[in-house]
């Protein structure tokens, strides 16, 4: 009989605690932060949502989703918008900020920089948006396990598509984007050119022709950007392609071998965008001022290796928050990997990512 | 006192019928009242997302509802030629109202679908076309982009110009609108429906198959031994289902990749060499490996249902009067678990049609199935049409397969447990 009592008193303390931790966490001075999960999120968290938090009271709740507009769509049609900042692709706050789906944001409302330029001319060109403001710049990269290498190893996207010189199997992301561009290099094509021939139905041709030479040697076809590491770290493939932020994490953290290839990374940019209809516009303002300054963007880059949206954020850029390792070395933005960096066209995808990606399925399924 | 019995007879039965009525229909009541949530509930959770999902897939109001008058005006167009001028003019006047109202946006998705790149040249049209505002609006939009000159351009506004369409459907089956209206295929490197829903019937079948060859002995030994083992047996059975699906198919990646457990095996057995290391996960060998293991159990225990109720007598009986054991198991005993192989097979397939995350995970290049699309359809590309006319044709594949093993084993004969 006592055991039941101290049962029920128990369980009816864990309700009240779970009951008064929802009030909490869901009052109206909290507000709903929607981003990728991971390293990345956790670096978001470190240096956004836990200083915002210390400076305005404001509790910050951190939810992961997989990037595009479903959710949002869906949450609108609903008339129940529970998010109040998400972190969205460039294609998304286009496409969002054009069907209406993300408030309008007056780059005026945003920051200066510590020297009191004005941040319309201190974000890299292309980051501020109608709807959506510019937090950091990370690209897509080959990586190899250099365990799997004996002698040479792939320095260039020519070596990646070279099967005879590399049989190792490789892994790729199972979508059109990056994978089209990188068969154009290989096959020769300038990288200011890239967009230029894939606007041509013999472009996009010749990219798949090239494709099919090592479709074989892929054995992944990876969707989610924890797989690229696990996939190296298990030996499943030798070389793959992946987010540069992931692999720079399982060096750092697990001391993995793994080395990136910089040569032709495809840059992009994550931005902030606040979907219409969150009831806490006031508040999600206030966040997105404060996650996009100077200061907080260059503390991100502590956390994970992508480079700030702001050029005055860059010399602020410190050490890792762990390791110690000189953060402006391992930045995407580092002149040693920058020179032949291609900027993803983001107009060029918007356009073309429907037929592209049916072409491309169909492919694959052959 | 016989003859008062007989009137009071009549009316005790006028009386008695009246209140046997009655009752029954209280009792009616009562059944309808606690079947009630049930009803609601599939109500809302069943035949209104099918009944939405149906019409999706034929409704279509997003460019009629914008470009009004360029669908009225592109009525005449025969296909031959770029449309004259008043369709230029209208669209000119929905462009206006389009960008005053900022409804652009979904129409310049949708014409997308279609044809790559009527997103941006929506987009740069809307913005360029105020600017003028007297003169002819032909060569003005021709000015602004010669894709306004192309048929493919026009066929594509004409394609969406119903707002009950079929448009969706012939999507979905490789096929589409050319600019004189007529159906036609897509380009080879464009098709991929059809295969896809050949391939998962395909599928879905080897897996079906798969699992009644493995689910019939396990379910004859539940059935055969005492109950007590049986018991356990069906733990064993049921231990699954009590995993996470995600767990259960990520175990399976362990198992099956290139350093996995089977391949280590092999190689330690000396059957491959360390350079023949067998695909087996992110493939289609990985979907139905994984696929089987998950649905099995929709199989054993149908099968047990049935075969629980089989007296092994019959079998004695059969072979006592000198039938071989295979004779009196082929004759006596298999037609005798008809009801629960139907009923096994039936569930397992239908389950196995519209499966997604499983093939999506262990599936690779070449184990994706119809789901996967249709998911991609609905979270990615966000043509909700387009799913919704795969997702009824499914629908339909389904309620047809069910309609066959009703004419032919018959439905009434469907032992589920």
């Amino acid at each position: 009989m006592k055991t039941k009592i101290h049962l029920l008193t128990a369980t009816a303390g864990a309700v009240f605690l779970a009951l008064a931790a929802g009030t909490a966490a869901f009052g109206s001075e909290a507000i709903k932060v929607v981003s990728w999960g991971g390293a990345y999120t956790k670096s978001q968290v470190e240096a956004f949502h836990k200083p915002f938090t210390a400076k305005t009271g404001v509790v910050v709740q951190s939810l992961d989703y997989n990037g595009g507009l479903a959710e949002i769509k869906a949450q609108q049609d609903t008339k129940n918008v529970s998010w109040d900042v998400v972190d969205v692709l460039p294609s998304d706050a286009i496409r969002g900020c054009a069907e209406g789906y993300f408030e309008k944001i007056d780059p005026a409302m945003l920051p200066a920089a510590p020297d009191g330029t004005p941040a319309v001319k201190d974000f890299v060109e292309g980051t501020l948006m109608e709807c959506a403001v510019g937090n950091i710049l990370w690209s897509t990269v080959f990586a190899y396990n250099a365990q799997q290498f004996k002698g040479a190893v792939p320095k260039t996207i020519a070596d990646v598509f070279d099967v005879k010189k590399f049989p190792q199997k490789r892994a790729l992301q199972k979508r059109p984007q990056n994978n089209l561009e990188w068969a154009l290099i290989a096959d020769g094509v300038p990288a200011n050119d890239v967009y230029k021939v894939l606007r041509t139905k013999e472009g996009v041709d010749r990219a798949f022709k090239k494709l099919d030479t090592i479709k074989p040697f892929v054995s992944v076809w990876w969707t989610a950007g924890a797989q690229p590491p696990e996939l190296l770290a298990s030996g499943e493939v030798a070389i793959t392609t992946a987010y540069n932020g992931r692999i720079f994490d399982a060096v750092q953290s697990e001391n993995k071998p793994f080395v990136i290839i910089w040569d032709h990374q495809v840059w992009q940019y994550d931005l902030f965008a606040i979907p219409k209809g969150s009831r806490n516009v006031k508040r999600a303002l206030e966040f997105v001022q404060f996650a996009t300054s100077s200061k907080a963007l260059a503390d991100s880059a502590s956390w994970i290796s992508y480079g700030p949206a702001r050029k005055s954020a860059m010399p602020l850029v410190g050490k890792h928050w762990k390791t110690s390792v000189d953060m402006k070395t391992q930045l995407p933005t580092a002149p040693a990997h920058f020179n032949n960096a291609i900027q993803q066209n983001i107009q060029f995808w918007a356009d073309h990512q429907d037929e592209l990606n049916q072409r491309f399925s169909a492919w694959l399924a052959k | 006192m016989k003859g008062g019995q007989g009137t009071f007879e009549v009316a005790d039965q006028a009386q008695l019928q009246l209140k046997l009525r009655l009752s029954a229909r209280r009792s009616k009541v009562t059944a309808f009242c606690l079947v009630l949530p049930l009803l609601a509930f599939i109500l809302v959770t069943f035949v209104l997302p099918i009944g939405s999902l149906l019409y999706r897939s034929v409704y279509n109001p997003t460019v009629v509802d914008v470009l009004t008058e360029t669908v009225a005006a592109l009525q005449s167009w025969d296909g031959d030629d770029v449309p004259d001028e008043p369709v230029f003019a209208a669209l000119a006047v929905d462009l206006v109202k389009a960008r005053q109202e900022q409804t652009f946006g979904p129409v310049a998705a949708q014409l997308n679908f279609d044809l790559g790149g009527m997103r941006s040249l929506i987009t740069k049209s809307v913005r360029e076309i105020e600017k003028t505002s007297e003169g002819l609006y032909k060569p003005a939009f021709l000015e602004i982009d010669p894709r306004w000159g192309e048929t493919a351009t026009w066929a594509a506004v004409r394609t969406n110009s119903q707002r009950y369409t079929a448009a969706f459907y012939v999507t979905a089956v490789d096929r589409r609108f050319d600019s004189r209206g007529q159906v036609v295929l897509v380009d080879e490197d464009l098709r991929i429906y059809i295969n896809l829903f050949v391939r998962t019937i395909w599928v879905s079948s080897a897996i079906t198959a798969l699992c009644l060859l493995l689910g019939f002995p396990i379910a004859y030994l539940m059935a055969a031994v005492p109950t007590r083992y049986s018991n356990f047996l069906l733990i064993a059975v049921l231990l699954p289902f009590w995993t996470s699906l995600l767990v259960r198919t990520t175990s399976w990646v362990v198992i099956l990749q290139r350093e996995g457990v089977i391949n280590e095996l092999l190689i330690w057995l000396g059957l491959i060499g360390e350079d023949g290391r067998l695909a087996l996960v992110h493939n289609m060998t990985g979907t139905i490996v994984a696929m089987a293991q998950i649905l099995l159990p929709f199989m054993v225990l149908p099968l047990f249902s049935v075969m629980k109720t089989i007296p092994l007598n019959y079998m004695h009986a059969a072979q006592s009067l000198g039938a071989s054991p295979e004779k009196s198991f082929l004759t006596v005993y298999l037609p005798n678990t008809l009801p629960g192989i139907g009923a096994g097979s039936i569930l397992v397939f239908i389950l196995a049609i519209g499966y997604y995350i499983t093939p999506e995970l262990v599936g690779g290049r070449t184990g994706q199935l119809i789901g996967n699309f249709i998911a991609y359809h609905m979270q990615s590309s966000l043509n909700w049409g387009l799913a919704g006319a795969l997702g009824s044709i499914l629908l339909a594949g389904i309620l047809a397969l069910y309609f066959v093993y009703d004419r032919i084993v018959g439905i009434e004969k469907l032992k589920l447990g």
